[in-house]
């Protein structure tokens, strides 16, 4: 087949990704660099794309600071003691004294927030508000088309590779990638980019199979391409051991947070018991964490695992009773519950609403089971997987600040949302003002680095060649099998995630390894996967929507690479929950309350990895 | 939940200047037009993550959902309909139970947003300092927090 044409983009600042941060960076850039070119370049269609476009029932990370509910400082100490110890506390700073702005300009380009009659937003829990937040994600990508202009926004191009200055490769000069709906490679050269494009799903071998594996609780959407993107190219990451493993109603994936923090329900085992009391000289084993309130994640989903593991199951959430009691037998009051309670799910995670409709369980009468979900790796949510980025200026020690604020070690990459890490639970709010913040900082780098980057004809041609080479494999093989689908010359790129799904799920700690590893096990995992890299080579491809699937599988699998090699290097149990290092099953403060950072290099095909130091700046 | 299209009702979005709007909107890029049938089609049912976005946007109410074979059993539904400013809800139980909700989606007409309305940050002095734009009128407290003295 012959390759496809070659079309190059020239931009300044060019914003890989168009979720919440995206469309944060697009719109803040633009606003400082008025004169400046800023091109969105997105696999889909921003209206709908990346983790939010299904909608949201709540925003998650809202200080309240007009109302004196929080200060930043109080932020710092709650994400701090949410995470076991470990998060940036400038990054976390810095998101939480901006991110007020963020949710009011929501607001006034057409968000519906839930008010009280004295005209406060309602809140759900101390950093949650509520919203009729279906249309979050149009709403947010409005104005972000209108501020970069639509001529600008490059739509259903997948970027597959960053790409380095032909003479400094510690300096960004752009991306490539291909045309989802059409035969063509895009060069994108821009003087900074602005790396937003969201966390990973599918890693590990999901709980449901055949037609449920897209019913991912995280975006299905979401291919891990933030961490597939910048580890090849030497980008340092941290944190890439931590994982998310969400308590999430069973199959269907609906969030739990406002079962628990709005309607006061609690969880049961099948004997009637609640884990977070019978459970509860567990925590006494991870102090100084233990004791912390609230009970940091991680500590109530062992509480959880210790009920499942013990054969107590099922869970169920008592929705019965909690909605029984917010009523109080008043049958109007019941109506604004059970509106309350679908929409949550109506609004965010339709699903959900379809397995209980499915399944005769109207919530108010019948209660619902909760499980663990397997593991996800992200930086925005409850996870804190990214890129080791620069902290403000203000904030920040010499250890974490060089020079531009949300700049990682490539000079000019730029990172956000999902894609920064040791900086969790900013949410949509929070990544949205996070591209803000590195866009802001990406005008500053353009103004300070005018000059034109290089790219080289040699580089791009080979990257070319390798895009479309699923593409090319399968129309040189496809005659030697009668199948399609097995081929000794290629694996198809369904067949590529499900081993890499395999390897994830029995030797890095998936569901049915009961989250749990060791050193060997891991050593085990690192050799398989590193032939499945090899083997991605050699994918068929017979579109180009499966040659979109090609990539993707490519970049979960460096995020699951990264994440087996980091879990190898921290030798301790630091959140017990969402893994167990059986070989060190403690929590070890004294020697392990240090960021895990790694690098890969391409010339040598060798990882490294390091600690360092934690920085107290609030706490 | 994969979604479905019923032949009946979908016309392949003709006189829609962007094209079949379910190929247009789907973030997974599962939704195509069956070149036989020239019809809407899923062609990955196992990667849709029923976000409803192709739902929401067919002209001709002509997309459903079917729950996931692996662990939705037959019988229920669940459908919106777009209204001005929000959603109605038609939710069916299998035992045939139904429920309608209404809720908002949207406070402002779509289309009205004005992306630096009344933004007064200088785009020269105020680049080098930590306030981003519009944060004078929009952060709600007057100052800016920083943690002087903690490096
Ligand atoms: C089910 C669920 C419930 C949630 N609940 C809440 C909640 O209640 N409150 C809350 O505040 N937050 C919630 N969140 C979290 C929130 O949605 C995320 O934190 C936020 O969207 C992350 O923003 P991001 O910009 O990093 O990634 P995303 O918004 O996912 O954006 C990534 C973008 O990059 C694009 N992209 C990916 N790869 C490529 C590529 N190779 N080339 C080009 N483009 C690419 C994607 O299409 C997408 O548009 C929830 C998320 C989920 C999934
Ligand atoms: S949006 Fe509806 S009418 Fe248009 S092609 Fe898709 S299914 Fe058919
Ligand atoms: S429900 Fe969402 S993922 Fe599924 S086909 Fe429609 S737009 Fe695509």
């Amino acid at each position: 087949m012959a390759l496809p044409t070659i079309e190059t983009v020239e931009s300044d600042i060019l914003v890989i990704g168009g979720g919440m941060s995206g469309c944060g960076a697009a719109f803040e850039s633009k606003y400082w660099g008025e004169d400046l070119k800023v091109v969105i370049v997105e696999k889909a269609v921003i209206e709908r794309s990346g983790a939010t476009g299904e909608g949201l029932s709540a925003i998650n990370c809202y200080m309240g600071q007009r109302y004196g509910w929080n200060t930043p400082e109080d932020f710092v100490q709650y994400v701090v003691n949410d995470m076991m110890g470990l998060a940036r506390e400038d990054l976390v700073y810095d998101v939480g004294r901006h991110v007020d702005s963020s949710v009011h300009l929501l607001e006034e380009w057409g968000l519906p927030i839930w008010k009280k009659d004295n005209g406060e937003y309602e809140r759900i829990g101390r950093w949650q508000i509520p919203i009729h937040g279906e249309s979050l994600k149009p709403v947010t990508a409005e104005p972000a088309r209108k501020a970069v202009g639509k001529e600008n926004i490059y739509e259903r191009i997948a970027i597959t590779h960053l790409l380095t200055d032909a003479k400094d490769p510690g300096r960004i000069a752009g991306a490539i990638g291909f045309g989802v709906r059409e035969n063509k490679i895009w060069v994108f050269k821009s003087k900074a980019v602005i790396i937003t494009s969201g966390g990973a799903s599918n890693v590990f071998r999901p709980r449901s199979v055949n037609e449920g594996i897209g019913r991912t609780w995280y975006s299905v959407f979401a291919t891990g391409s933030a961490y597939g993107l910048m580890i090849p190219i030497g980008t340092e990451m941290t944190q890439m051991e931590h994982r998310f493993v969400p308590t999430r109603f069973k199959d269907g994936y609906g969030p739990v947070g406002m079962w628990f923090q709005y309607f006061h329900a609690h969880v049961e085992n099948a004997l009637g018991e609640d884990y977070t009391v019978t459970r509860d000289s567990e925590l006494k084993k991870y102090e100084p964490y233990g004791s912390a309130v609230p009970t940091p994640t991680p500590l109530r989903n062992h509480q959880m695992f210790l009920d499942i593991r013990d054969g107590k199951g099922p869970m169920y959430m008592r929705t019965d009773l909690a909605m029984q009691e917010l009523a109080g037998g008043d049958p109007k009051k019941m109506d604004k519950v059970r509106e309350e309670a679908w929409e949550d799910f109506l609004d965010m995670t339709i699903a959900q609403a379809m397995t209980w409709a499915s399944q005769n369980i109207a919530p108010e009468d019948t209660p619902s089971e909760v499980v663990l979900a397997e593991p996800y790796i992200m930086g925005s949510h409850s996870g804190e997987a990214g890129a080791w980025v620069s902290g403000p200026e203000d904030l920040s020690p010499p250890e974490y600040f060089w020079g531009y604020n949300k700049m990682t070690t490539i000079r000019g990459l730029f990172a956000a949302g999902d894609g920064v890490g040791a900086a969790p639970h900013k949410f949509s709010s929070g990544s949205f003002t996070e591209g803000r913040l590195a866009a802001k900082s990406a005008v500053r780098f353009v103004r300070d680095n005018p000059e034109q980057v290089n790219l080289s004809d040699a580089q791009i041609k080979d990257l070319s060649n390798a895009i479309w080479a699923p593409m090319d494999t399968f129309e040189k093989y496809k005659g030697v099998s009668t199948s399609d689908d097995v081929n000794p010359h290629y694996i198809t790129p369904k067949q590529a995630l499900v081993r890499l799904q395999k390897i994830m799920d029995e030797y890095a700690g998936g569901t049915s390894s009961w989250y749990t590893v060791n050193g060997p096990t891991l050593e085990r995992g690192i050799a398989l996967i590193e032939m499945l890299r090899e083997d991605l080579a050699h994918q068929g491809a017979k579109n180009r929507h499966e040659l979109l699937r090609s990539w993707e599988v490519v970049h979960r699998t460096w995020t699951g690479e990264a994440h087996l090699r980091h879990l190898l290097h921290r030798k301790e149990t630091r959140w017990p929950g969402y893994y167990y290092r059986s070989d060190y099953p403690d929590l070890d403060d004294n020697n392990w309350r240090v960021f895990v950072n790694s690098t890969f290099d391409s010339s040598s095909n060798k990882w490294s990895l390091t600690t360092k130091p934690y920085k107290h700046i609030v706490t | 939940m994969p979604t479905y299209v019923n032949p009946q009702t979908c016309n392949a979005c003709a006189g829609e200047h962007e094209g079949p709007l379910c190929v247009y909107i789907c973030p997974n890029d599962l939704m195509t037009l069956d070149t036989e049938q020239n019809k809407g089609f899923n062609q990955e049912p196992e990667l849709c993550s029923e976000c409803y976005a192709c739902v929401k946007l067919c002209p001709q109410d002509a997309i459903f959902v079917r729950g996931y074979s692996d662990f939705v059993p037959l019988g229920a539904s669940v459908q919106p309909k777009r209204i001005d400013g929000g959603l109605t809800w038609t939710v069916k139980f299998r035992d045939g139970r139904e429920l309608q909700f209404t809720y908002p989606s949207r406070s402002t007409p779509v289309g009205s947003s004005d992306p630096y309305k009344d933004f007064t940050e200088d785009k020269e002095k105020d680049l080098a300092g930590q306030g981003l734009a519009g944060e004078s009128k929009w952060l709600g407290v007057d100052v800016l927090p920083t943690l002087q003295g903690n490096k």
